[in-house]
């Protein structure tokens, strides 16, 4: 993989970073949910395309704040699916890690655990979904009977 | 773990985090970034970030199923290994190797010497400690052959709602194989069992997953009477050939009907313990069920007084043919096939509905092979107009236990949902 020198490239990253964050601050508020945040300013591309291509590519992860810590922190030991299939409120999330913490040799995630419950909290919430979900529609075919 | 070791750990991960946290300060301002610049943009960044996300030991490996694994069997965790069986591939009534679902909780040791593989027998409650080679174990008892279902307890787990902590199964994490070996309760004897052994345990080769030696991924175990029972195998055989190494090669342990978690792979030691066994996944609510029944979501002291340990799996069917979605022709009647197990019970009849419960038909039901092994049912099914419909399959136990049609009562581990099985059919 090619090495990037990132000692003279800073400066002209930080100011590029700089003029991003003006523009961020400017045209997403607090209230927004992730498709929202993630919708391209120019508005030309459909919601599920969207959501699709939020997705990083090898951990199947939504790209959305706290992704790196969590690509780094929770891949480490465990599969991404692991994350991606389950769901659970902030709480529910923060007994997972409670429990990581004391069975399964975690350590102590300091400034990373808001970040990481916030991230988790918000992208992979419970779904309620009662007492049977509906069959997923399935691919069709012709059968011979 | 020791001190030092201790300090060595606390040492590595500091020097980790703080190379991550100089990759996650650019990381994170890209994102930004490409929040806030449009499409194009995100795509760049993108590129970019993935060349300086992490280290690739941090990620998966790319193609997890192991050699000789069906393609068509869904990957539920790479790290590590699950992977279940979507319905339609358990039509066989034997489950072929290729199709057997994958549940491990740590990873698969490597370098596995069968010459040097030994079972010890140990524990408070064994007479003697006793130490078999593989030879000694094909050599000294008499070999039987059963074909045994074994079903992971959280099978069925992404119904629930709120969500169990785990994999989220759905309905492919069970099987049924046929297993050489000879009977637990034979190799147990020969070390000697004490009067005060109430449960065993066993231990596998496999390592955790943070790496951590000395960690034990999983140690369970199950009480004397089950472990004393005619089925209960020391296995070195699956289907006829040696056991494929994601399911325990050379040795494992199997206890049909029970949780597929107490059947445990790469086995090198059983404890006869004079205690219920404190292994790993022996406690919490890792395997147990509330004693009492609770709200969904709701909260309970993880202890004896509230949670029990699970033994003897419920009644459950699945429709293993045809697969779901097919498209029929009118006027033609419909054969659908299946498998029912429970248990230590029998299955005693089996039932489908087209009209969600409304009646039901009774199905052919073949009886078991042997005890803890899978029934196969048959039923020739009449749709009596075109349109969409959905098979609904129920099985009964000999003690008259139904599967619900929806799903069970909450628990935080997500385990046990027997819930009907259902595929959905056209006729055209």
């Amino acid at each position: 993989m090619k090495e990037i020198n990132y000692q003279r490239l800073k400066p002209k990253l930080a100011l590029f970073w700089a003029a991003a964050l003006l523009i961020t601050l400017s045209s997403v508020t607090t209230s927004h949910s992730r498709e929202q945040e993630l919708m391209p300013l120019n508005g030309s591309i459909s919601r599920t395309e969207t959501v699709k291509d939020s997705l990083d590519t090898k951990t199947g992860l939504v790209l959305a704040p706290g992704f790196a810590i969590i690509s780094t922190t929770c891949v480490r030991c465990h599969s991404p699916k692991l994350i991606t299939e389950k769901r659970a409120t902030r709480e529910g999330w923060l007994a997972t890690i409670r429990w990581m913490q004391q069975t399964q040799g975690l350590w102590d995630l300091g400034k990373d655990e808001p970040v990481i419950l916030d991230y988790l909290a918000k992208n992979y919430a419970p779904k309620n979904e009662g007492r049977r979900p509906l069959l997923k529609t399935p691919e069709w075919y012709k059968l011979n009977n | 773990m020791n001190t030092e070791e201790n300090n060595q750990s606390q040492i590595e991960q500091l020097k980790l985090s703080q190379s991550l946290n100089r990759r996650k300060f650019i990381f994170k301002s890209a994102q930004v970034a490409a929040l806030s610049l449009g499409w194009g943009m995100l795509g760049k960044q993108k590129a970019l970030a993935t060349e300086r996300k992490v280290s690739p030991e941090f990620l998966p490996d790319k193609s997890p199923l192991p050699a000789g694994k069906h393609p068509d069997l869904i990957l539920l965790s790479d790290k590590p290994l699950n992977a279940e069986t979507p319905p339609h591939l358990l039509d066989d009534a034997i489950t072929p190797a290729d199709k057997l679902f994958i549940r491990n909780n740590g990873l698969e040791p490597t370098n596995i010497d069968v010459k040097s593989w030994t079972l010890t027998i140990d524990g408070e409650s064994v007479k003697k400690k006793t130490v078999f080679t593989l030879e000694d174990l094909k050599k000294k008892f008499k070999h039987y052959t059963y074909q045994l279902v074994h079903e992971c307890a959280g099978n069925g787990r992404s119904e629930f709602s709120p969500a169990g902590r785990g994999n989220q199964w759905t309905t492919g994490g069970v099987g049924c194989c046929e297993w050489t070996g000879v009977r637990l309760r034979d190799v147990l004897e020969a070390a000697g069992i004490k009067d005060d052994a109430v449960y065993i345990g066993y231990y596998g080769k496999d390592t955790h997953l943070s790496g951590k030696p000395g960690e034990v991924p999983i140690s369970r175990g199950v009480p004397m009477r089950k472990a004393l029972e005619d089925e209960a195998l020391i296995a070195w055989a699956m289907n006829g050939k040696d056991i494929p190494v994601v399911h325990g090669y050379p040795l494992r342990v199997l206890f049909g009907g029970w949780p597929a978690s107490t059947s445990g792979k790469w086995l090198t030691r059983i404890s006869i313990r004079n205690k219920v066994h404190d292994g790993a996944k022996m406690n919490g609510h890792d395997y147990r069920l509330p004693i009492h029944p609770i709200a969904p979501g709701a909260k309970i002291p993880e202890d004896n007084e509230h949670f029990r340990i699970i033994e003897a799996m419920p009644v459950k069917s699945l429709i293993t043919y045809p697969k779901t979605g097919a498209q029929v022709i009118a006027g033609k009647p419909l054969e659908v096939r299946g498998h029912a197990w429970v248990g230590d019970l029998q299955v005693k009849e089996m039932h489908v509905s087209i009209d969600f419960g409304a009646t039901w038909q009774k199905c052919s039901l073949k009886e078991p092979r042997n005890r803890n092994c899978w029934q196969h049912w048959t039923a020739q099914i009449d749709f009596p107009d075109k349109g969409y419909y959905e098979v609904w399959a129920r099985a009964t136990d000999s003690k008259d236990k139904m599967q619900p049609m929806l799903v069970p009562a909450w628990n935080p581990g997500g385990y046990l949902n027997n819930a009907c099985h259902r595929i959905a059919v056209q006729i055209i």
